[in-house]
């Protein structure tokens, strides 16, 4: 039996030390927010924090993550809304949603560290890929929060 | 009743995972189902509660186009009832064919969601309200002329009562529908034509179970399949070996077509697949590659008894006596959808001989069709759950084949849900691409250099011959080969397509606007054609467009806004291109630049749209950039190659995406002309190619006659 924190639980899991940790979340504790794309640290739809850092759980052996907290995207905020799920709203940033999930936990991330990333930054961390082609809005939506709102500085009608 | 599976045993099976988390399901709340009191169903897209909140049924799919939130504002518009208490939900396929029908078409595709069902969509809308009003005089016993209704109340002016849809739509819901409605002049809407926000972005946000890959039942099991490699091949044996015996592995199916794996966890299941030995028969392609496939391409151009997809005036005559022949030879490659979430399907066959199926289609009427026939069970025996899709693009529709593979497997493990999902690798090798094709175009100009004749042939695989036969012409054109010429919108008096349909082995399928790739052959080639006798890209449009036509119009519109023929910054270039298709009109200047060692750059896309009328701005405009991130792609990297007989890429390092740091700013100008009714999923990308290569053009004399742009060496010459 292996220990796992996510989320502020400790949870028994029963699996292989190599298994990655994306299908521990998936299929054995039944947290299916953590998505996969690609399987290979390319995609970052798997994207989690461990220990606050945003990761690639597709290739990351469970066996390499115990006794550090795990935070997926069911447990980025515990009531309600954080205010990055908040923008992502108000900016209506997902189409398909898919690579969304990995996005704010990126984007969460980067924001934890530098509140206010350049757009330099934001080029260089958020290397999710979307295929539906939501990357203005995720840019637009992170210097929103940057400065201090989350909503989308010019009212759209 | 068309939950099957009731919400408390989603509870049991979350509790059985471990987690303790409270999981909840998007499932369909059918009209009795939710708790409290009872909720009417006033006609079969309108659920309305005693609480006012209505809920209303989706017929088409959600990929991210926002179809789900368009249509049900336009139910809402008519029914002119309290938006922020509009909530929406699919309907289900099963009852869909026990009620005849009810919800119209289910295919999702074609940039159809909103033009095809907005009128019925709108009159169901309009149709309960006046059912809701009639309730109301009823109640009141007073003349339905003086009973009014708007934001979910309707009230009687002369004796100052209200009530509530809530208060009425039991009642409502026992009425006769009205024979004829009026419907809401667009000038009017409250609800449609607003940025209203997306219904189903919340849950997305905070992660839900909404997609397919997402199903979680009691003992669900998990399954990676394996597909011969070669298109068309069959399994001729298998060696489970010790794959067989490895952790949580449950059983290895063996189906004609593929091999698959089932296991307790995804991740076991595939493991477990890289083990099993499968010996292919190739079935006779194994020797098709790129060079087997530009051969067929060139044959076909070289045929000369082609049919004729248009034939207007004479051009071959017009071409001998012309003052000036242009003439240039275009090509693309393979492409696959590469949705983000790849092909899943999860089906449970219960003991009493019901098949469950919940996978994410764009088209739920043809999944159920699939499911059944694969099940050898009568349409009522299925029910078909629509989940989220983690994008489609065209993959998720026509072809069925995911559905069938889900059933086959659930059918080796009778009574247990299965749960496939196939990996990357086989996502990115077997999937329905967009054709490679190959065109030539030939020009004869006047001595001004007016275009008097133009011929065009066309060799490219037809979509329709591998998903739809039916709909081939009878002179076998297929006519998402070879649109954009056919319906060219530029007066041109001698016109010649010729159609030659060579299908390869490669299965090909509808990608994003399917045809795409000839408005970047024919507006490159105009380019080509303006440049050739010194004229202006927008002029040499203009003077071929006849006044009043949109084409003409969202051209106009495009130029003002990116001050088209103004200076521009050292080192960034422009280009131009107009298309139309799938009812709208599009217009599009792309901005670039090429980096010392020649990287292309765009910079600034500006594009215009008329698409008649507009449900969502904001929609529309999200779209608009989906379809330049996505074309950016195909314009950069993306190539499907072929090598014994097989698909080279397998993941997104060979098939890459662009990323956030490579997306161009997107200025969306939306010129909704009104009186018709223009898509929004496709038509921004059929400008995209050959604006962006017109611009290059400009930026290095070099004219591209074929994607992607990673193989054309973009450098300043020395
Ligand atoms: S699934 Fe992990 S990076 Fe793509
Ligand atoms: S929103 Fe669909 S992949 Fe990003």
């Amino acid at each position: 039996m292996l220990e796992l924190m996510v989320n502020g639980r400790t949870y028994p899991v029963d699996v292989e030390p190599e298994m990655p940790l994306l299908w521990v979340l998936r299929d054995h504790l039944g947290l299916p927010g953590t998505k996969y794309g690609c399987g290979v640290s390319i995609c970052g739809a798997c994207t989690v924090h461990l220990d606050g850092e945003a990761v690639r759980s597709c290739t990351l052996p469970v066996s390499a993550v115990l006794g550090k907290q795990i935070v997926t995207i069911e447990g980025l905020s515990m009531a309600g809304l954080h205010r990055v799920q908040q923008a992502w709203i108000d900016h209506q940033v997902p189409q398909c949603g898919y690579c969304q999930t990995g996005m704010i936990m990126a984007a969460t991330a980067l924001l934890a560290k530098t509140a206010q990333p350049s757009d330099d930054d934001i080029d260089r961390t958020m290397t999710n890929l979307c295929r539906c082609g939501t990357y203005s809005r995720v840019r637009a939506a992170m210097h929103a929060l940057a400065a201090g709102s989350s909503a989308p500085d010019t009212g759209k009608t | 009743m068309s939950v099957l599976v009731s919400r408390r045993d989603f509870l049991k099976a979350s509790a059985m995972l471990g987690g303790g988390m409270v999981l909840e399901f998007c499932l369909p709340v059918t009209s009795t189902a939710a708790g409290g009191a009872a909720a009417s169903e006033v006609n079969a897209w309108i659920v309305i509660h005693p609480d006012d909140r209505v809920v209303i049924r989706i017929a088409r799919s959600e990929m991210g186009q926002g179809t789900f939130t368009a249509l049900a504002q336009l139910v809402a518009e008519e029914l002119d009832c309290d938006w922020a208490r509009v909530s929406a939900e699919f309907a289900s396929p099963n009852e869909h064919i026990r009620r005849d029908r009810v919800w119209g078409s289910m295919s999702t595709g074609g940039s159809m969601g909103v033009r095809s069902s907005q009128d019925y969509v709108r009159r169901a809308g309009a149709s309960a309200r006046e059912m809701l009003v009639a309730a109301a005089a009823a109640r009141w016993q007073v003349p339905v002329a003086e009973c009014t209704a708007a934001d979910g109340v309707v009230a009687h002016a002369p004796s100052g009562r209200k009530l509530r849809y809530g208060q009425l739509a039991a009642d409502a819901a026992r009425l006769t529908p009205p024979k004829e409605v009026t419907l809401r002049d667009p000038a009017a809407w409250k609800i449609a034509g607003k940025s209203v926000q997306r219904l189903d972005i919340p849950d997305k946000v905070l992660g839900k179970p909404v997609f397919g890959v997402d199903v979680m039942l009691p003992g669900m099991l998990h399954a990676s399949i394996a597909q011969c490699p070669v298109f068309g091949g069959k399994v001729l044996s298998v060696d489970a070996g010790a794959a067989a015996k490895m952790r949580g592995v449950r059983k290895i199916v063996r189906e004609e077509s593929f091999v698959a794996v089932v296991a307790d966890s995804w991740w076991r299941a595939d493991e477990a697949l890289r083990r099993v030995a499968v010996e292919w028969d190739l079935g006779g392609n194994g020797h098709a590659s790129n060079e087997t496939i530009a051969a067929m391409l060139r044959e076909g151009l070289a045929d000369r008894q082609l049919p004729q997809a248009r034939k207007l005036g004479d051009a071959p005559a017009a071409m001998a006596t012309a003052a000036k022949v242009v003439e240039a030879e275009y090509r693309s490659p393979y492409l696959n959808h590469a949705t983000l979430e790849p092909q899943t399907c999860t089906a449970w066959l219960k003991p009493e001989g019901f098949l469950e199926v919940w996978t994410s289609t764009q088209n739920g009427e043809a999944s159920m069709a699939a499911a059944a026939e694969a099940a050898g069970l009568p349409l009522e025996k299925v029910e078909v759950h629509k989940m989220m899709l983690g994008g489609g693009f065209g993959r998720r529709g026509g072809p069925q084949d995911f559905v069938r593979q889900g059933v086959a497997i659930a059918r080796a493990m009778p009574g247990i849900p299965v749960k496939m999902m196939w990996s990357r690798a086989e996502d990115m090798q077997h999937g329905f691409y967009r054709p490679a094709s190959m065109v030539r175009m030939r020009a004869g100009l006047d001595a001004q250099g007016n275009l008097v004749a133009m011929h065009t042939t066309i060799a490219c695989p037809s979509i329709l011959k591998v998903l739809m036969p039916g709909v081939l012409s009878k002179d076998g054109i297929d006519f998402t080969a070879v649109r954009s010429f056919t319906d060219m919108p530029y007066a041109v008096p001698n016109q010649q397509v010729d159609y030659a349909m060579r299908n390869g082995h490669v299965p090909v399928g509808f990608w994003r606007a399917p045809g795409q790739q000839n408005a970047f052959y024919r507006e490159s080639f105009i380019d080509e054609l303006a440049t050739a006798v010194g004229r202006d890209a927008l002029e040499y449009r203009l003077a071929m467009l006849k006044p009043g036509d949109k084409n003409r119009l969202v051209l106009e519109a495009v130029a003002t806004a990116a001050a088209w023929g103004s200076p521009l910054p050292a080192g960034v270039h422009r280009g131009l291109a107009v298309a139309d298709g799938f009812g709208s009109f599009t217009a599009m200047v792309a901005e670039v630049s090429v980096g010392p060692g020649g990287q292309p750059r765009v910079l600034r896309i500006v594009v215009a749209i008329d698409s008649g009328h507009v449900v969502n701005p904001d929609t529309c405009r999200a779209q608009a950039e989906s379809n330049v991130v996505f074309g950016l792609g195909s314009i950069l990297y993306q190539e499907n190659n072929v090598k014994a007989g097989r698909i080279v890429e397998s993941n997104f390092h060979d098939f890459r995406l662009p990323r956030l740091s490579e997306m161009p700013r997107v200025e969306t100008v939306l010129v909704p002309s009104g009186g018709f009714w223009g898509g929004h999923g496709e038509p921004a990308i059929l400008p995209l190619a050959p604006a962006v290569c017109n611009a290059l053009f400009a930026a290095t004399g070099q004219r591209i006659r074929s994607l992607p742009l990673k193989h054309h060496d973009l450098r300043a010459p020395v």
